[in-house]
């Protein structure tokens, strides 16, 4: 049995028939081929899933694709506008805040709706913003400085 | 001269990554791709009595199905071991199959019985559910040193006390001679838990065979995909390695989990063949728990011997390492050869001998992670001097400075030869160790560690100076220990007619940054900008041949490759440009990418000479057309990175927690290509060693469950469990490679982990704390707490 959805993506709608036990994140993934949000775990513990749903970041892995019918999604992939990185794109590339590349779509989609929510916020917040997120290679150091370069550029 | 060379240039494959454009091995999707699930063990010890898949074959979308019978009937060979440790008393080692789907007997949960195949994902994992597997439940072997022990369960019929090997190094009567006549022993008892690697990408396999070519690819999520096809062809399926592509495209991580050959990448292969369509297999979360190679489990008795002045005159450890229950692919040398050659530390103890039986047991194979041996050798050793330091009411600085190895360059002055086969290449170790008290200002914490004992608030400082070897290896050398591959590295530097460079490098980036800093050390050696350079890697059909990443080789090993093969294309494009400026070739210079006639205007730029390479008209005779080269650099040595690190805590001793206050790294890696790479490498070496130190531990219970096997159960360092970290640096250049570099990327990881233990025992060793088990959780402290109190 499918169900059909209406979601829009990054500005653009979409409708698609999907099974309702279709994860929002597969849905990104296998359905509209949006690969850059990862999927690191089964118990939505590591965060690099995670993308924005009508303004707040959620991992994705949480929510049914039949859940997001008529909502507004942004992915990593939707975050640049017209070819300029957003501040955090920056961020996480001038303080070197990524390694291996794969937390970092859910990492920088989790900083996106901090900077939301406080645009200039502390070491310690930030951390605290992001403890939902694993990063195994970067020891967080120079993801907490992208966060706050990006917070001090945006303001 | 040196541009971009100790610039910290912002990193080149950054782009992609954060854009969501990476590509990683689960984003690729093939044309009538197939998806496979597999039915995995849940018993640790079993006989495979009767399985049973007539419900999976008759399930929605399922293609087909397989056993391990079919694969044995097939000839798919076992899983191989890539070192050979044989016994103290000569004995061969033993080295029982590892079948690529259990046949007859399940050793561990999550050995792999049944490979499903289905139309998707979700119609795979359906069907698995829907195997029947008969098993007969046998008593398991899970403890380290009891499972060695007289009536144990055994792992494999044909192992006794289910030990593969065991193995000695130093000179063992030396060190009970010293011990004997020691003025002061100390002694500890040491478990070195379990780890679970959890890179955040789970592993991915893609088999996909091309029937019309009789080709093989296979795309894996891989440190090594030479490596690789090199096993997988030569040992496993007897497949023809010129037909066999692997590529390792983005990969999420690997902390040595991604070095060795799996189950899964044969199946993908081997199934695909069979049905002539692409199969994926993507681990879920809870499979790469008892699936991944875990790491560390050392149980060990270390004992230190000083004389009556504080000076190391003995050391004797004993260790029991868990194997799992398989060998896999670097499993036996991580904790021989890579752990007892660490024991001289940075001291000059005389007398060492080191003993280690492997051991068996009905748990996840054990192998490589992150530091791999050095971690555990520098945790025993480091503990061992501050525990000494502290019995003996002497500083623990002032103890290890004592019995430093004085400082050596290994050019002016020779390079220190150890008790344990090592040659360290060069060090000054005193150095770090006075720059980290610097950093940390040590005299004004102890003033402050007293007010605050005073107050009732116990702070602690832990110190830890350690050395590793990196850079392996002299393939010789690793030869006559049993290695069974060689350990040098490629790289093709293919210079194109118009200047711009490709660079075809068998080192393998799962967020090392090679992509910049390799670019980095072509771009200055060539005087071109670095926009011209682009490093290609992860692709067998590209690059010639590559041993991979991991023992923090990649530039050390990788980059010397790349030089030779830089030095190779400005020899000949010396040639072709005094034929151009109708020079001679001992006249001219190359610089800022030119030649130039020595004290003259005449020059002739690095784009003209390529351009002539490839469009030969007016050319030097008998030379070849093209510039292009490729060159295998196997290094003289390993290279000896080294550091002093320091952590300060705050133990609540209500309720046993242990927070980090500061963390002071002061690491010397040679020379430095990007100090801003270098540093994010340490920062997430740190923590890593800081998350083994305070939260990591894989649990298995009585009966061989891994009772902490998702990330709702196994504590993993999150971002505010930690302090900003304070970094410094010293550099020693390694005196026998071109770029004088050492390695970084495991440095962290094995200097923190003695340095946050040291610190919490410093906090409580007033209270009569003389120790504490990893990791440090609340109850744990909590209850050495109340035990020293009582």
């Amino acid at each position: 049995m499918s169900v059909s959805i209406n979601v829009t993506v990054n500005g653009r709608g979409y409708q698609e028939e999907v099974e309702p036990r279709l994860l929002l994140a597969d849905f990104l993934r296998d359905v509209l081929g949006l690969t850059g949000t990862h999927v690191g775990c089964d118990t939505s513990g590591c965060g690099a899933c995670t993308i924005i749903v009508d303004g707040k970041a959620v991992k994705s892995c949480t929510l049914l694709a039949v859940q997001a019918d008529g909502a507004d999604l942004t992915t990593i992939e939707g975050l640049a506008s017209n070819g300029a990185l957003h501040p955090l794109q920056e961020g996480f590339h001038e303080e070197h805040g990524l390694q291996c590349g794969f937390c970092t779509p859910g990492m920088i989609m989790a900083a996106w709706q901090l900077l939301e929510r406080n645009p200039n916020p502390s070491d310690a917040e930030i951390r605290h913003a992001l403890e939902g997120n694993f990063c195994r290679c970067t020891g967080y150091e120079n993801i907490v400085k992208s966060v706050r370069a990006a917070a001090g550029s945006a303001a | 001269m040196a541009k971009y060379i100790g610039q910290a240039v912002k990193r080149v494959e950054d782009r992609r990554f954060i854009t969501g454009k990476g590509r990683y091995t689960d984003d690729i999707k093939l044309p009538g791709m197939t998806y496979a699930a597999i039915v995995r063990s849940p018993h640790a010890h079993a006989t495979i009595n009767a399985i049973d898949t007539s419900r999976a074959l008759a399930a929605d979308g399922v293609v087909t199905a397989f056993v391990g019978q079919d694969l044995a009937d097939a000839g798919v060979g076992g899983l191989p071991c890539g070192w050979q440790v044989d016994f103290k008393n000569g004995d061969t080692m033993k080295e029982p199959p590892h079948p690529v789907l259990a046949v007859g007997k399940v050793r561990h949960v999550g050995d792999p019985v049944v490979i499903v195949i289905a139309e998707t994902r979700d119609q795979a994992q359906d069907a698995a559910e829907l195997v029947e597997v008969d098993y007969g439940i046998l008593p398991a072997a899970v403890d380290t040193v009891a499972s060695a022990g007289e009536g144990a369960p055994l792992v494999h019929d044909d192992v006794p006390r289910n030990v593969p090997f065991d193995w000695g190094l130093g000179d063992a009567d030396a060190a009970a001679a010293a011990l004997d006549s020691a003025a002061h022993v100390t002694t500890l008892e040491i478990t070195n838990q379990r780890l679970v690697a959890n890179a955040i990408e789970p592993r991915c396999a893609i088999g996909d065979y091309d029937s019309a070519r009789d080709h093989y690819t296979l795309y894996t999520s891989s440190q090594n995909p030479h490596v690789i096809r090199l096993l997988m062809t030569a040992f496993v399926l007897g497949l023809p390695e010129h037909k066999v592509r692997v590529v390792s495209p983005d990969v999420g991580g690997g902390f040595g989990s991604k070095i060795f050959h799996y189950a899964e990448e044969v199946l993908a292969i081997w199934c695909s063949r069979q049905i002539e369509r692409p199969v994926k297999w993507t681990a879920q979360r809870s499979e790469s728990f008892i699936s991944d190679a875990q790491g560390r489990d050392h149980v060990t008795k270390a004992e230190l011997g000083l004389d009556a002045d504080g000076n190391f005159t003995g050391l004797r450890v004993t260790t029991h390492a868990n194997v799992g229950a398989y060998l896999s692919t670097f499993s036996t040398c991580v904790p021989t050869y890579l752990y007892g050659t660490l024991l001289q530390g940075l001291y000059t103890t005389p007398a060492i001998y080191v003993d280690v039986t492997a051991v068996f047991t009905n748990t996840v194979p054990v192998d490589a992670l992150r530091g791999a041996g050095r971690p555990e050798a520098t945790y025993l050793l480091e503990r061992l001097v501050d525990t000494a330091a502290h019995e003996l009411g002497l500083d623990p600085g002032e103890l290890r400075r004592r019995n430093f190895i004085p400082p050596f360059d290994g050019v002016e002055q020779p390079g220190y030869q150890t008790q344990v086969a090592l040659q360290y290449d060069s060090g000054n170790y005193a150095g770090v160790l006075d720059k980290a008290l610097e950093m940390v200002g040590y005299d004004d914490f102890r003033e402050e560690q007293a007010a605050a004992r005073a107050e009732g608030r116990y702070l602690g400082i832990g110190f830890s100076t350690y050395i590793e070897a990196c850079g392996i290896a002299p393939s010789a050398v690793v030869g006559s220990l049993g290695a069974r591959a060689g350990l040098f590295e490629s790289a093709v530097v293919r210079v194109q007619p118009t200047g711009k460079v490709s660079v075809f490098v068998g080192s393998h980036s799962h967020g090392q940054g090679h992509e910049t800093t390799f670019s980095q050390v072509v771009a200055d050696q060539l005087g071109i900008p670095i926009e011209d350079v682009d490093i290609i890697h992860g692709d067998t059909d590209q690059v010639p041949f590559g041993m991979g990443t991991y023992g923090s080789r990649s530039l050390a090993v990788g980059g010397s490759a790349i030089v030779r093969s830089l030095d190779k294309v400005k020899e000949k494009g010396a040639k072709i440009a005094a034929h151009l400026l109708e020079a001679s070739e001992d006249d001219l210079e190359y610089a800022g990418g030119k030649w130039t006639v020595r004290g003259t205007d005449k020059s002739i730029g690095f784009g003209d000479v390529a351009l002539t390479a490839y469009v030969p008209h007016n050319y030097p005779e008998g030379l070849e057309p093209g510039l292009d080269f490729t060159s295998f650099y196997d290094p003289a040595n390993f290279t000896f990175p080294f550091g002093a690190h320091l952590c300060i805590v705050e133990v609540c001793a209500d309720t046993g927690k242990v927070t980090l206050k500061r963390f002071v790294a002061v690491d010397d890696v040679g020379n430095v290509i990007n100090p801003q790479i270098v540093e994010g490498q340490v920062h997430g070496g740190v923590c890593h060693g800081i998350g083994q130190a305070l939260l990591e531990g894989a649990i298995y219970d009585g009966d061989g469950q891994l009772v902490n096997g998702s990330y709702m159960d196994y504590a993993m360092p999150r971002a505010d469990d930690l302090p900003a970290l304070e970094l410094g640096r010293t550099v020693t250049p390694c005196p026998h490679n071109p770029l004088g570099a050492k390695g970084a990327g495991e440095a962290g990881t094995i200097g923190a982990t003695p340095a946050v233990v040291n610190a919490a025992v410093d906090a409580l060793w007033h209270v009569g704390v003389r120790d504490l088990p990893m990791p440090l959780t609340p109850q744990t402290v909590w209850q050495a707490i109340q035990q020293a109190g009582s």
